[in-house]
């Protein structure tokens, strides 16, 4: 209570921080991320252009940068549609409460340490929130209400299958996220986000927490809706998903709040595994630490995000988009058993050290005895039995099974009411060579056919 | 104050002072002052403020800049040109099941991450009986999740 009360070293020195200050952060925070995002929507379609050996956009400005800038000036000057079944309130409604979430959670991201400005010492972070991590994960749940609110009112079948199935998407991957970032609270023994940077001084928990943040990663791209998890706006299944009703102004909302998202969440990679603004080691080494101190952490900070965006954009360009239940089985049955076994082993090693002094250099051997434990028993285990289905299907070169050569194929009502005299308990059964007997396929294949019209009087 | 001595965790102290033997109101520490807990938030107010403010006059701005010409089959919900399919969603529709399955999930196991994030913050203050807590508190739910899988609920056609 008594460190809750005084505050950590960046409360303290935020919490002098005079007004103008503060309203020029707001805006500096604001206007950041509008940047960004105009710079990440180039940046995509250079880099995937790139990886697809095409340009991309380079006639507009130097090396096509303003691209974005004026299709966001296309998009205000575009008629605004309301479709005529939208919930006209809620229609509006919706990129607003997307939006707004995703401009807050920024709010908490530390992009620097104690720096001056206009003489003012502070840091370069709006809010240290003693809750700070816990902060992002709400405001991220509620951008939820955005894209489900946008779907169902849009009175259209494919926005609200797109929303549906968005929604189902972030909340499941919500869960994989909040549940790698416990074991790095765990490590750092607080929720705000400076109290993490400053954790991470001898060390990033990158090194420290692995699994941590591979399930990070995952669920952060399916978090953002983005490639290979962009079944939300699965463009040969859903059209554009939750936006499809959406026109004009409104649409750039949403798209700007995805691309924000994107932003934070990198953000927060970087805040929470990549020592945020801390200098990558060979510099924090140089100088004494100089390059950790003043206005050199923004650089550092701004690369690390940049780094993660592109990772986003690489994956995009690489991997093919998943199949839904793939997806659904990938969060539910992969990552959240993971990420609770991680977090129970990460918590006894921890407790281990803390009050048994147990050093992490008998942890190591035990762990080590462990796993090749654990990987003799998989050696021991059979093998997953071989399916001998090849032998009761014959399979084309492709997998799709093919009939079997000695498929009998009862005889058209026709043929059969023709042959009706003649052939009169045998013609059900009847093979196929006996047809071909009497000029006609069982099946009616093309020539078969022309007989039998120039036979019928 | 030299009741609750010195711990390295934000949350140390209050387990100590819960443990330690009855102690008289007038010696317990102060409450934090509200007021300067909720003035942390102002900066986040602001900035509520200014993304409301840019949000809605971008939603407010649209129809007055944009052109406006009339056409019925542009007002029609969109499905790839043919003519929409009598709204079985809006107002009483249905939709899949499995939907609503994973939101009661996300409920179940969001409640349950909720409650690892303050073991997180004081693990080192509870040591071994709150990893012992928390070891039963994930096997409890963890029934709830291996029920959940072998009865399907967790698989997508």
């Amino acid at each position: 209570m008594t460190r809750l009360a005084q505050g950590t070293p960046v409360q303290e020195l935020l919490a002098d921080d005079p007004l103008w200050l503060i309203i020029g952060k707001v805006i500096a925070i604001f206007a950041l991320l509008v940047v960004m995002t105009l710079f990440m929507i180039w940046f995509e379609r250079r880099v995937v252009a790139r990886m697809q050996h095409r340009i991309g956009p380079n006639r507009v400005g130097p090396f096509g940068m303003l691209q974005s800038l004026a299709d966001g000036l296309k998009l205000a000057f575009k008629e605004d549609i309301r479709p005529v079944l939208a919930d006209k309130w809620v229609y509006f409604l919706a990129p607003v409460i997307s939006t707004i979430p995703a401009f807050l959670a920024f709010a908490v991201i530390p992009m620097g340490p104690e720096v001056s400005i206009f003489g003012e010492r502070t840091a370069l972070q709006l809010v240290d929130l003693p809750v700070g991590v816990l902060v992002v994960l709400a405001v991220a749940a509620v951008g939820v209400y955005g894209i489900v609110l946008s779907g169902w009112s849009s009175g259209s079948p494919y926005p609200l299958l797109g929303s549906l199935r968005s929604a189902a998407q972030v909340i499941s991957y919500e869960i994989a996220m909040g549940l790698a970032i416990v074991s790095v609270v765990l490590y750092s023994g607080t929720l705000s986000t400076a109290g993490i940077v400053e954790a991470q001084a001898h060390g990033w928990f990158f090194w420290l927490l692995p699994i941590s943040f591979v399930i990070y990663m995952a669920s952060m791209v399916g978090e953002t809706n983005r490639a290979p998890f962009d079944l939300p706006e699965a463009e040969s299944e859903l059209v554009g998903g939750f936006h499809t009703e959406y026109s004009s102004l409104k649409f750039a909302l949403f798209f700007l709040s995805e691309y924000i998202n994107m932003v934070t969440v990198s953000a927060l990679a970087t805040t929470l595994f990549f020592g945020g603004w801390r200098a990558p080691w060979p510099l924090s080494a140089v100088g004494d630490g100089v390059l950790n101190t003043g206005w050199w952490p923004l650089l550092w900070f701004l690369g690390k995000t940049l780094f993660f965006l592109f990772v986003f954009i690489w994956l995009r360009g690489t991997l093919p988009r998943l199949r839904y239940d793939q997806f659904m089985r990938l969060g539910w049955k992969v990552l959240v058993p993971v990420a609770l076994l991680w977090f129970l082993a990460v918590s006894t090693i921890r407790a281990l050290r803390t009050t048994q002094g147990i050093t992490s250099q008998q942890i190591l051997i035990v762990g080590g005895i462990l796993l090749v434990a654990l990987l003799l028993v998989t050696f021991l285990l059979p093998d997953r039995a071989v399916r001998h289905e090849e032998t009761e299907l014959p399979v084309s070169g492709s997998d799709y099974p093919l009939p079997p050569p000695d498929l009998k194929v009862p005889r058209t009502p026709r043929v059969r009411r023709e042959l009706g005299g003649r052939h009169h308990r045998e013609g059900e059964g009847d093979s196929v060579p006996a047809a071909q007997d009497t000029g006609r396929t069982a099946i009616g294949s093309g020539p078969g056919r022309k007989e039998d019209g120039d036979g019928t009087p | 104050m030299p009741v609750l001595g010195v711990t390295t965790t934000v949350a140390g102290p209050v387990i100590e002072a819960a443990l330690a033997a009855p102690v008289h109101p007038a010696q317990q520490p102060p409450p934090a002052d509200p007021a300067t807990g909720l003035a942390l938030y102002v900066p986040l107010v602001l900035l509520f403020v200014l993304a409301a403010g840019f949000a809605i006059f971008s939603v407010v701005i649209a129809p007055f800049v944009g052109p406006r010409r009339y056409n019925r089959a542009k007002l029609d919900a969109y499905e790839c040109g043919i003519e929409p399919s009598p709204q079985p969603i809006v107002g009483g529709g249905r939709m899949p099941v499995a939907y609503y399955l994973t939101a009661m999930l996300f409920i179940l196991f969001d409640i349950e991450m909720v409650f690892l994030y303050p073991f997180a913050v004081s693990a080192d203050a509870l040591g071994v009986f709150g990893l012992v807590e928390i070891a039963l508190f994930i096997i409890t739910v963890g029934f709830a999740y291996v029920y959940v899988w072998r009865r399907g609920g967790l698989d997508w056609n």
